[in-house]
């Protein structure tokens, strides 16, 4: 499994630097990845489907408990099973229809293996920390996919929002995969939800974690971002964000739900945000003139749906939920293709502007209208058959708020109806179409109209239209593998069944209602158009958004004047003041006095101490800065002696060293300040500062002799001289703490020091840059060599 | 670029005097007072003494790389180093080591942990050649140039 996530990446990073120079064929150099998985996912098939999971294990942090497990259960095949199918008929069709001079063919398809890989790693993945890891990783390719074209404003706007809420969601997923996850003691998802805990502590952590899987799948209220990542290519949108990546949220409930349906507002929430989303998303749907927005907000309606599927918890429901994820992935990849056809061919894909299709079309019309009769929800389709199988669970569950639910779901699936029945008015047979020139923005129909779509464009659409209609007819076809990812998921969940014919039971009849409330919004669709344009009143997810970012941003600019005034003295006041009342407040009440320590150690220190106190003393007292860097250089050299004299030959050489060559970079500095310290400081600002100085120092001082007296735990420094001859081979304990036991902190602090340097580079180069425009009347910097000679 | 002959050529003589007890201090870090640390300062002691004699111009002809390369090169080792140890299975930092006799030295103990120091040495020298990057002198695109600045510079110095 590891070995497909690694093919995965490095396809991507092959690809994604190779620019135009494979063009088109990069796409089907990546489709590899999903092709290599498809057929790793056959040969593992049998022994899922019988209940025995494929297990890797690879430590990665073992003392932190996150280890790279990956476990491919029967659910998880079935996601599998989606991201490469989907992805394998994704990588042909982008073949087709990315222009091959596009510059950007090679991220494209790069990005796309990554997010494979990605998403794989999600639904595969059986520690909560390396999900958390994959879901986010992407967030991130849908971010750069989204913003596929970078000249496009809009699109970097939209890819910005879908980052944003769904990292934001993320993060609060990630909060709530450590609460549970700490409350359980263990991350492994396997462990968790055989033994699942319970508690205050896990119900908020569910709720931060549905959060995470609601923005993830687009859920009101944090759907907007959806209908704005179409700005991304047609065949992203149709794998990412209506196959694959947005599923990622229900993939996560699905695995929860069975567990942890019953536990704190779990259900409650479910039902409402999906019944929401279900019935908010389909109204939206019902206006939309652009039909991948249309499909956009259908897709967040069917979200909605699965939502409530997955979400209420019940075997029976769980099964629809599997069948509706299976139908939905199918129908919407082919419709979202089926769109960027006729969008590529005819120019545009506006319902009021489409051309009428020649005869060429007509394979593409078939296979259309099954894919959109299947979203509908038209018999002997599989659409039909996951959707009956959702009322009849729905029906059943035995839980408060079902018969609410089931309501919210019929109103939905009208809705449904109702746009998809726009859809393919719009598509085919719109009598208001204008055949003059578009709006602008709209690209005029072209010539090629008479054209018809080649191979390439069709044979994916087609194959998932096989399936569609396939497991429709023939539902049985599908039974093993739902069952047993419903098994998977719900390990103690008698065995369910798909069936074409459910019997006339209440589930027919609502599907019936379904089917003619949606035909009647079609029908009446002038009053009813007139009725939703009256929502658009409501504030859109969108604008509220828009709202969030502005507010946002407005609060950090006047937070960021609050805070950084930009004053040194201010700033180094703020941190020595922190410094010194916080640990003394502790001081002063929790501690004992252990008395004065020995005043005189040797009569070496002596001299020593006295010079390092004058030169203390005159650093502070001179006016010169120049003066005041020797000074300081020779404080710092007094301590290098007594370092010597106390038998720390190596503090003593590391201090010499520094001081030197700070005194150095002190001098180079300089030359650009004043000669003099400000003399424009008031009695009042000295006072401060003085009482500032002098309370530092009398912590410090009395900090050093109160830790002494107030040991009680033996020092680790023992530990770490006792270890570092046999366990480190050397002598020297300071290089040994810094290369070896405390490496990583080594590692992290010459981090610091390279950005630290990178930082002075670039601010003395800005600095060099406004001030070499205009010309300094007077150097700004008398020389400090002349100062003291 | 009027300069002191004197302090020119005792900074090149001491120059490489000094940087040969950098690299001792570097190697002999392990058992006795130094460590790269220590040996990249007393190296960035003894840029400064070239940029005393010489100025920017004199530290810039030191090495042939730029300072972020060294200043990257040694966090690239340093990280890599770290990191080695994940492939055999051990966690992060694991340092290995042998032990052999050298013809000349006696016994040697050569470890990881050195290639590590390595990398520090190298943040920290490359941290100095940036600093005086930054604020040696005033550029080309400055009008007072970086030699009239550092010139009058090395004279005061002298006199002081």
């Amino acid at each position: 499994m590891i070995a497909l996530l690694v093919l995965h990446g490095l396809l991507g990073a092959v690809l994604f630097p190779s620019g135009s120079r494979l063009g088109r064929r990069g796409f089907l150099i990546g489709g590899i990845a999903p092709l290599a998985t498809f057929i790793w996912l056959l040969t593992q098939l049998p022994d899922v489907l019988d209940g025995r999971p494929v297990v890797q294990h690879i430590d990665w942090v073992p003392q932190l408990g996150i280890d790279i497990d990956l476990r491919l259960d029967a659910f998880g095949a079935l996601m599998v099973l989606l991201i490469a199918g989907i992805g394998i008929a994704v990588s042909i069709y982008s073949a087709a229809y990315f222009s091959s001079t596009s510059t950007a063919l090679g991220r494209t398809s790069g990005l796309l293996a990554i997010f494979a890989g990605a998403m794989l790693c999600v639904v595969m993945a059986d520690n909560l920390l390396v999900l958390y890891t994959g879901w986010e990783l992407t967030s991130i390719t849908s971010y750069l996919l989204i913003g596929n074209d970078h000249t496009k404003i809009h699109a970097r706007a939209a890819a910005l929002h879908a980052l944003l809420v769904t990292s934001m969601g993320g993060l609060a997923m990630l909060a709530g995969f450590v609460l549970i996850g700490q409350a359980a003691g263990t991350y492994r998802i396997s462990e968790l939800l055989a033994a699942p805990p319970s508690g205050t502590t896990v119900s908020v952590g569910l709720v931060l974690v549905l959060i995470g899987a609601f923005t993830k799948s687009a859920q009101y209220p944090f759907h907007s971002w959806l209908p704005g990542a179409m700005a991304a290519p047609t065949p992203v949108s149709a794998y990412l964000h209506s196959a694959t990546m947005v599923k990622a949220g229900i993939y996560l409930i699905a695995r929860f739900a069975p567990a942890f349906a019953a536990v704190g507002i779990w259900r409650p929430l479910v039902l409402i945000v999906g019944s929401a989303t279900m019935i908010f998303g389909g109204l939206r749907a019902l206006r939309q003139d652009d039909l991948k927005l249309l499909l956009a907000y259908g897709t967040v309606s069917q979200l909605g749906f699965l939502v409530v599927l997955f979400g209420i918890g019940t075997p029976e429901a769980t099964a629809a939920g599997c069948a509706m994820l299976l139908a939905h992935s199918v129908f919407k990849a082919s419709l979202f293709m089926a769109v960027g056809t006729v969008d590529r061919h005819l120019g545009t894909r506006d319902v009021r502007f489409i051309p009428r299709m020649g005869a060429g079309w007509h394979l593409f019309r078939v296979i259309t209208i099954a894919s959109a009769a299947s979203m509908a929800g038209i018999p002997l389709l599989l659409g039909f058959i996951a959707k009956e199988a959702g009322f009849d669970a729905l029906r059943n569950a035995e839980v408060g708020g079902n018969s609410l639910a089931l309501a919210a779901v019929v109103m939905g699936s009208a809705l449904t109806v109702g746009y998809t029945a726009r859809l393919l008015w719009g598509m085919f047979s719109n009598p208001d179409r204008r055949h003059g020139g578009p709006h602008v923005g709209v690209k005029p129909p072209t010539l090629r109209s008479s054209d018809r779509p080649s191979l390439t464009y069709l044979g994916p659409i087609i194959v998932l239209t096989i399936v569609t209609v396939g497991l429709g007819v023939v539902p049985r076809l599908g039974d093993r593998l739902i069952g047993a990812a419903v098994g998977a998921l719900d390990p103690g969940s008698p065995s369910v069944h798909l069936a074409l014919w459910h019997g006339a039971n209440l589930a027919l009849l609502l599907s019936a209602i379904a089917l003619a409330g949606g035909l009647l919004l079609f029908v009446g669709r002038t009053p009813v158009d007139h009725v939703i344009a009256r929502g658009g009143a409501i504030p859109s997810g969108t604008m509220l958004y828009a709202r969030l970012l502005r507010n946002t941003n407005n609060g950090a600019t006047r937070l960021t004047g609050l805070v950084q005034n930009g004053s040194l003295p201010i700033y180094a006041g703020t941190v020595l003041l922190t410094a010194a009342l916080l640990p003394g407040i502790v001081l002063l009440t929790q501690t004992q006095w252990p008395g004065w320590p020995e005043a005189v150690g040797s009569w070496a220190q002596l001299p020593i101490v006295l010079a390092l106190l004058g030169a203390a003393i005159a650093a502070a007292a001179v006016r010169r800065r120049f003066s005041a860097a020797l000074f300081l250089g020779t404080v710092g050299y007094s301590m290098a002696a007594l370092f010597v004299v106390q038998g720390a030959p190596d503090l003593a050489l590391t201090q010499v060293a520094i001081e030197t060559l700070s005194t150095v970079l002190f001098v180079l500095v300089l030359r650009r300040l004043p000669d003099r310290f400000e003399r424009t400081s008031t009695s009042l600002r000295r006072v401060v500062r003085v009482v500032i100085s002098l309370s530092v120092g009398v912590m410090v001082f009395t900090f050093a002799i109160i830790s002494r007296g107030n040991r009680i735990e033996r020092p680790v420094s023992d530990e770490m001289i006792e270890r570092s001859l046999p366990d480190a081979h050397g002598r020297n304990v300071v290089n040994v703490i810094l290369v070896d036991i405390r490496g990583l902190d080594t590692l992290a602090e010459i981090t610091v020091l390279a950005s630290a340097g990178i930082g002075a580079v670039a601010l003395a180069r800005v600095g060099r840059r406004r001030k070499s425009t205009p010309k300094p009347a007077t150097p700004a910097a008398a020389d400090p060599a002349e100062v003291t000679s | 670029m009027k300069r002191l002959v004197f302090l020119d050529e005792s900074a090149h003589v001491i120059f490489h005097a000094v940087l040969v007890g950098s690299i001792y201090l570097l190697f002999a870090g392990h058992n006795q007072p130094g460590g790269g640390f220590v040996g990249g300062l007393v190296a960035g002691a003894a840029i400064s003494l070239r940029y005393l004699a010489g100025g920017i111009a004199d530290v810039r002809r030191i090495s042939r790389f730029r300072p972020w390369t060294i200043l990257g090169a040694g966090i690239v080792v340093a990280t890599v180093t770290a990191l080695v140890p994940l492939l055999r299975g051990d966690p992060v930092l694991t340092s290995l080591g042998t032990e052999f006799d050298a013809p000349l030295l006696g016994q040697i103990y050569a470890s990881t942990t050195l290639v590590f120091d390595i990398g520090v040495y190298m943040v920290v020298v490359g941290l100095v050649f940036m600093v005086f990057e930054a604020f040696g002198d005033d550029g080309p695109d400055a009008d007072d140039g970086p030699d009239a600045d550092t010139d009058s510079g090395t004279k005061g110095e002298e006199h002081g």
